[in-house]
């Protein structure tokens, strides 16, 4: 019963204690490039999620054969096969939401969120438990995006998930669509977090 | 290509499509590495650097291995082991014949393996049916443009070292409305037309 609940708080601290996009900063430039329609932060989300699950487990099996001087470049390899078939299975299944992500979808290889957890989880822990760390993170990782689409979606263009919320008389505020529009929702939102957390020090 | 065509290649990529500010590619050491101006533009003389042979090395195995043998769905594997490779030869190179410069850039040569920037021009060079000049111009003037922007930073960051805001705006938040401004600024290129 102990173990159980060790491997549940796994999931829950890659989501919300040491979210990877809020408070360890990592993944920027995916987070911010997708995140102008809640469809496109969590399908972006969910891939990453997968390559994450996925390369954790394989990672964690093969820690005791990879040498330690060339782990990195190995790492990098299997990362890059994992990439490679949610690129071509989203390819044949999802065109149109491919279309939108375009080359970040390739670009998850060097997603720095994926080598981290390689490299400080994976490789020292069993499969298991590294499969729910790729899960937890990946988590994570797709609410910091769909927070940051939803607030980008709504203000920025007056809808949610592609359905209109206002009507005609909304004036949308285009720059939050717009590449400033990622730089400003990202500094808000974890300025917000960092607030939060010296709040609860505050207390303690 | 004629000279109109490499001055718009050259400025589409500096400027008007810049990779930090527009494009959103290599955020990580833009935001990383810009706490000082000398360290940044360290940094961005490396990435100039990698970025311009990695566009040639990519499309050389692109042309000549991956389209001749079928293989393009291999692309994304190839050419991240090509950086790589390039980036370990690169450090060992200098290391030998060039140990000033290898000084200079330090810790920020193995760095650049997972700047996505580096995979991102290789990946738009194929995109873009750039031939193998044109590869190697938007490569080196890409990485021109990510120099820009992270001294520009840098610049910005330093003089904020000073400045007055909310307390839980401490690190990254306040450089990300940084950077929002001058993206902002860099959004004013787009009207630009090159004929």
């Amino acid at each position: 019963m102990e173990k159980k609940k060790n491997d549940l708080n796994l999931i829950f601290f890659g989501i919300i204690d040491n979210n990877p996009t809020l408070v360890q900063l990592l993944g920027m430039c995916s987070t911010m490039a997708v995140s102008t329609s809640l469809e496109n932060g969590i399908g972006m989300g969910l891939a990453t999620t997968a390559v994450l699950a996925g390369s954790n487990v394989v990672i964690s099996l093969l820690r005791k054969l990879i040498p330690q001087r060339i782990r990195i470049a190995a790492y990098v390899v299997i990362i890059a096969g994992f990439v490679t078939i949610i690129d071509l299975l989203m390819q044949g299944y999802l065109p149109q939401l491919t279309k939108e992500l375009g080359i970040f979808i390739p670009l998850i290889v060097v997603n720095c969120i994926i080598l981290a957890r390689a490299e400080a989880f994976a490789s020292k822990n069993n499969v298991w438990r590294s499969f729910l760390d790729g899960i937890g993170m990946g988590l994570g990782f797709t609410l910091a995006l769909s927070a940051m689409a939803v607030v980008r979606e709504v203000l920025g263009s007056g809808a949610l998930y592609g359905y209109e919320l206002f009507g005609d008389s909304f004036e949308p505020v285009a720059i939050l669509r717009l590449p400033p529009g990622g730089f400003i929702t990202l500094g808000l939102l974890i300025a917000g977090v960092q607030k939060l957390k010296s709040r609860g020090k505050e207390d303690a | 290509m004629t000279f109109t065509d490499i001055l718009r290649l050259s400025l589409t990529a500096v400027l008007i499509e810049n990779f930090i500010f527009i494009k959103f590619l290599g955020i990580c050491p833009f935001l990383g590495v810009s706490k000082k101006v000398n360290t940044a533009a360290g940094m961005g003389m490396a990435v100039v650097f990698v970025m311009g042979v990695a566009s040639a090395c990519c499309y050389a195995v692109n042309e000549f291995i991956l389209v001749r043998f079928g293989l393009e769905y291999m692309r994304t594997l190839a050419f991240i082991l090509v950086i790589a490779a390039l980036v370990q030869l690169v450090e060992m190179f200098l290391q030998k014949s060039v140990p000033a410069l290898y000084q200079a850039l330090g810790i920020y040569l193995p760095l650049i393996t997972t700047n996505c920037a580096v995979l991102g021009v290789a990946i738009l060079n194929v995109e873009n049916n750039l031939n193998f000049i044109g590869s190697v111009i938007y490569g080196v003037m890409a990485g021109v443009g990510f120099m820009l922007a992270i001294t520009m930073f840098a610049s910005v960051r330093e003089r904020l070292e000073f400045s007055d805001y909310p307390k839980c705006f401490d690190g990254f938040p306040i450089a990300l409305i940084t950077a929002a401004l001058l993206s902002m600024a860099f959004m004013g290129f787009q009207g630009l037309h090159v004929w």
